[in-house]
């Protein structure tokens, strides 16, 4: 039995949990080891924010679970028709989470999560094909979520919160494909702004149907994270009145969309299965509007026009010893990008995620949760075809949509490890 | 706790399949592309400023990165080329200096004024390339600009001490491997796989861009008795180019052989326009009385005394109307009638018979050439408000390429392009047609991602601000052009560039 559970890891592995966009859904090290699946998985505090309405099924007066992933991301570059490469740079972000849930009576639970669903790390070699889209980015966002968990009857419990959203973002990019100064060096702009905050919420419901199925939902709201007053600063800038690029300050808006997740679980003997379908409500982001103070500065309007995009999830988990629980799990990320718009910021394809972990229990108490996912990706011939030519460059050039595209191919690693203490 | 171990190694062996993403056929994969027949490992770029890599009136480092076979090496980089060398200069201003001296001037950059209307100026700074410091050529990109088909071939070209004199080439003579080398002979022992050969354009382009100044030397077969201005005889073009293309084929190296471009369909010929002369109708009425005398009494006279045809002295006529007009312009190849004009029975004053020796108005076929501009309509002695340049001052010889001027010029370019044509049939070298190229730039522009290059000065993104040169985009749109025709004459697919992410003109203001 052991020998098969080995072998199925190892298919898994071999054949899928990210999500597109900049969403990032690593929001707990037992729940990803699952295929991030969770809403209607009574495990841990990482219900907090899988499910608040199954708070109050937690065992214990107080559940922690505190965690941390690495993900590697790289992403290759090439286009055949004229033999331009590029890679991003190898890069680690660590996307974190902690939760904490406490009983205060049989019907009533407490719970909060402090986590950071949404991010992104790009960085290409500056200056390379795609620059006038994107040289680097580093977008953040952590949520603070208060919740509470009331069970209605001993099978229906509902739960939520308020959500407070702090984010950071850099962004980095060539003003056009080829306007530089007087030695040739491309005119970039960067802007920056951090403490960008704003309010959501969240709400959930969690039907214990039968000693073996649980069937849980859960949304969260959108929260538009606006940036006001962020710094803009120009470098390599011709010294010409025709580029009028001095520093200044911007205003743009970055949404971070609602998200739908409904799910069963099923347990039978020492095992556990769950199922999970996302739906994130990307069609809010159409586009990057970049509005900058200065009116000599012409607005840029970056469009995206994402789609709303599902997520499927599969898990097992497997109590093999009183010591260890080994996991498993799979999902196909649907990406959010439409034909036309893969923008190299984000160059998310359609991916299979492929998970695995364990838990291993010391003592009473303590558990260490180990995770890894890899996202696979296939190559994918992709262009981002609307962007505007001589955008803020000198009038003789003419206003028209230039197109940069090629073979895209990534790759995602993302080991993690979290703790769980439960009193 | 065997199978946790089985467990975490099984983790391991999925960490390690995950790393870095690869493509299952990339593009730096050997075979991925194909050079075909030919052999790219050793490139050697011979020919003029074009070649080098000149653009906005001067040679500096970020032009000459982007030259036309620098563009082409780095592609052929994907199908076995080797590094190519160039003679770089020592910054971006692109004035040369010999001993410290200025004697080329900086680039052009497109300034604007204070309403944001832009127009070419030339970059302040003092420029450090300078011709005694010497470049230690050779290098893949022979490239020297104002060489002429023979220059190639002429020992001393490159001499230092040549240069102070006039005799020798400022470029060549920063690299040259002695005093008394050729060009050719500096490629050559660079024992090249791979060549491409584009001269001759200046054996034509000089005698246009002076309004045909210079003399046509067709006949003449001795080049060491031309001007800076002249027409080189054809005889003397498919020698020194034959002996080019011998010297390089001789060590059994492929390569391309490109031809002339017509040099009329250049911004530097089309931006101002002859029809320039706005005026009203009463001026146009007291212009016309000042000429009375010239077209109604002394053009009859000179047909009658035989001095000239009727057909000239139809073309002779001059007459403004109110609305935009053709301005006069002095026709070396009119009959010189100044001497006449002042002798029985008119017996002209010498000034205006001289004015009128060889006057007539331009017509649409007349090329003006792009520095007329700040010429024409203008008033040379401001005490005299009414010698406007065009409407009572003739534009002189040197600013107008006139129908037969072109059509010399057409002629020897036609007759360069037999031989160069000739010479790729007989040696299986590749052809590129690069007149027809630029012909069909000029005609119908060329799309590319996120635009159209056309001819049109400054806007049409395919010349340099000084009217001739291509723009590092107008070099890749050369480079592309020449890609194709490798590519088909050797079998190969070197892979072409996107030409929209080559820049333009570069905006500066002083």
């Amino acid at each position: 039995m052991k020998k098969v559970l080995l072998l199925t890891v190892l298919f898994l592995a071999s054949a899928v949990t990210y999500a597109g966009g900049y969403r990032v859904s690593l929001q707990g090290n037992k729940a990803l080891a699952m295929g991030h699946t969770g809403v209607a998985v009574i495990n841990s505090s990482e219900l907090v924010f899988f499910n608040p309405a199954g708070l109050v099924y937690l065992e214990n007066k107080l559940s922690v679970s505190v965690g941390a992933h690495g993900v590697l991301a790289d992403v290759s570059y090439q286009n055949s028709a004229t033999g331009d490469t590029a890679m991003t740079e190898a890069g680690l972000s660590t996307p974190f989470y902690a939760y904490v849930s406490y009983q205060a009576t049989d019907w009533l639970a407490f719970g909060l999560g402090i986590y950071t669903p949404y991010g992104s790390t790009v960085a290409y070699e500056d200056d390379w094909g795609g620059s006038h889209l994107v040289n680097n980015i580093a977008l953040q966002a952590i949520f603070v979520q208060p919740s509470v968990s009331i069970k209605i009857t001993d099978k229906f419990s509902v739960g939520g919160g308020p959500i407070y959203a702090t984010g950071a973002v850099n962004f980095n990019k060539n003003l056009t494909r080829t306007l530089a100064d007087l030695d040739g060096n491309r005119s970039e702009v960067t802007l920056d702004q951090t403490g960008i905050s704003n309010w959501g919420w969240t709400a959930s419901a969690m039907l214990k149907a039968s000693e073996s199925l649980t069937v849980g939902v859960n949304y969260r709201s959108e929260i538009i994270l606006s940036a006001e007053d962020g710094d803009a600063t120009f470098e390599n800038i011709p010294n010409s009145p025709l580029t009028p690029f001095a520093d200044t300050t911007f205003n743009a808006d970055l949404p971070l969309p609602a998200e739908l997740t409904m799910g069963l679980s099923y347990k039978h003997n020492d095992f556990l299965f769950a199922f999970d379908y996302n739906m994130t409500y990307w069609s809010v982001y159409e586009s990057l509007s970049v509005d900058f103070a200065d009116e000599l500065i012409t607005d840029t309007t970056l469009l995206r026009n994402y789609k709303d995009a599902s997520t499927f999830r599969f898990g097992v988990q497997y109590e093999a010893s009183e010591s260890f629980t080994l996991r498993g799990g799979y999902y196909f990320d649907e990406s959010p990008v439409q034909s036309g718009y893969f923008a190299p910021e984000t160059p998310r394809n359609d991916s299979n995620g492929y998970t695995a972990g364990l838990t291993f229990k010391v003592g009473d108490r303590l558990e260490i949760d180990a995770s890894f996912l890899y996202l696979q990706f296939n190559e994918v011939d992709a262009s981002y075809d609307y962007f505007v030519e001589g955008s803020g460059g000198p009038a003789n050039l003419i206003n028209q949509y230039s197109s940069f595209g090629g073979t895209y191919k990534s790759s995602v690693f993302v080991p993690g490890l979290g703790i769980t203490y439960k009193l | 706790m065997k199978n946790t171990i089985k467990f975490m190694i099984g983790l391991l062996a999925i960490g390690l399949v995950s790393c870095e993403p690869e493509f299952e056929n990339a593009v730096t994969d050997e075979g991925f592309y194909d050079a075909g027949d030919a052999d790219f490992s050793n490139y050697v770029a011979l020919g003029n400023s074009l070649t080098a890599g000149y653009a906005d009136s001067a040679l500096f480092v970020s032009g000459q990165e982007d030259s036309y076979p620098n563009i082409m090496a780095q592609q052929f980089s994907f199908v076995g080329g080797g590094d190519f060398t160039q003679p770089l200069t020592s910054d971006n201003l692109g004035g040369l200096l010999l001993g410290g001296v200025q004697i080329t001037g900086n680039r052009l950059v497109l300034s604007a004024d204070e309403n944001g209307n832009p127009f070419p100026a030339t970059l302040d700074g003092a420029p450090t390339t300078d011709v005694l410091t010497s470049a230690s050529g050779p290098f893949n990109n022979m490239g020297v600009p104002g060489a002429t088909s023979f220059h190639l071939v002429t020992p001393g070209y490159g001499s230092v001490a040549g240069v102070a004199n006039g005799t020798a080439n400022p470029w060549y003579a920063r690299f040259a491997t002695s005093e008394s080398s050729t060009v050719l002979a500096d490629a050559v022992s660079l024992n090249p796989t791979f060549f491409s050969l584009w001269i001759g354009n200046n054996d034509i382009l000089g005698y246009a861009t002076s309004g045909g100044s210079g003399v046509d030397q067709a006949g003449n077969l001795d080049p060491s008795t031309y001007g800076g201005n002249d027409i080189t005889d054809p005889n003397v073009f498919a020698a020194a180019y034959s002996a080019q293309v011998d010297a390089l084929v001789a060590g059994g190296a492929k390569g391309v052989l490109l031809n002339i471009p017509d040099v009329t369909s250049i911004p530097y010929f089309t931006t101002v326009p002859a029809q320039s002369i706005p005026l009203d109708a009463a001026t146009a009425g007291a212009v016309n009385a000042q000429f009375a005398q010239y077209n109604d009494q002394i053009l009859p006279l000179l047909v009658q005394f035989g001095v000239i045809t009727q057909e000239e002295a139809d073309s002779r006529v001059v007459n403004f109307v109110e609305g935009i007009n053709y301005p006069i312009i002095v026709d070396n190849d009119l009959t010189d009638v100044s001497q006449v004009l002042q002798g029985p029975p008119g017996n002209l004053p010498e000034e205006l018979a001289n004015l009128l020796g060889q006057l007539r108005q331009a017509t649409s076929d007349d090329l003006i050439v792009l520095p007329a501009s700040s010429v024409l309509g203008s008033v040379p002695d401001p005490s005299n408000p009414l010698g406007v340049v065009g409407v009572s001052i003739p534009l002189e010889n040197q600013w107008v390429l006139t129908t037969t001027e072109q059509a010399r010029v057409a002629a020897a370019g036609a007759a360069y392009n037999a031989v160069i044509e000739g010479l790729a049939a007989a040696n299986e070298l590749g052809y590129g047609d690069m007149k027809s190229a630029l012909a069909d730039v000029a005609a119908n522009g060329a799309f590319y991602n996120g635009g159209v290059l056309t001819s049109t000065y400054v806007s049409g993104g395919a010349f340099s601000l000084d009217g001739v040169h291509p723009t590092p985009r107008g070099y890749a749109f050369t480079a592309n052009t020449i890609i194709d025709v490798i590519n088909t004459t050797y079998n190969a697919s070197v892979p072409k560039v996107d030409i929209g992410t080559y820049g333009t003109v570069t905006l500066h203001n002083n």
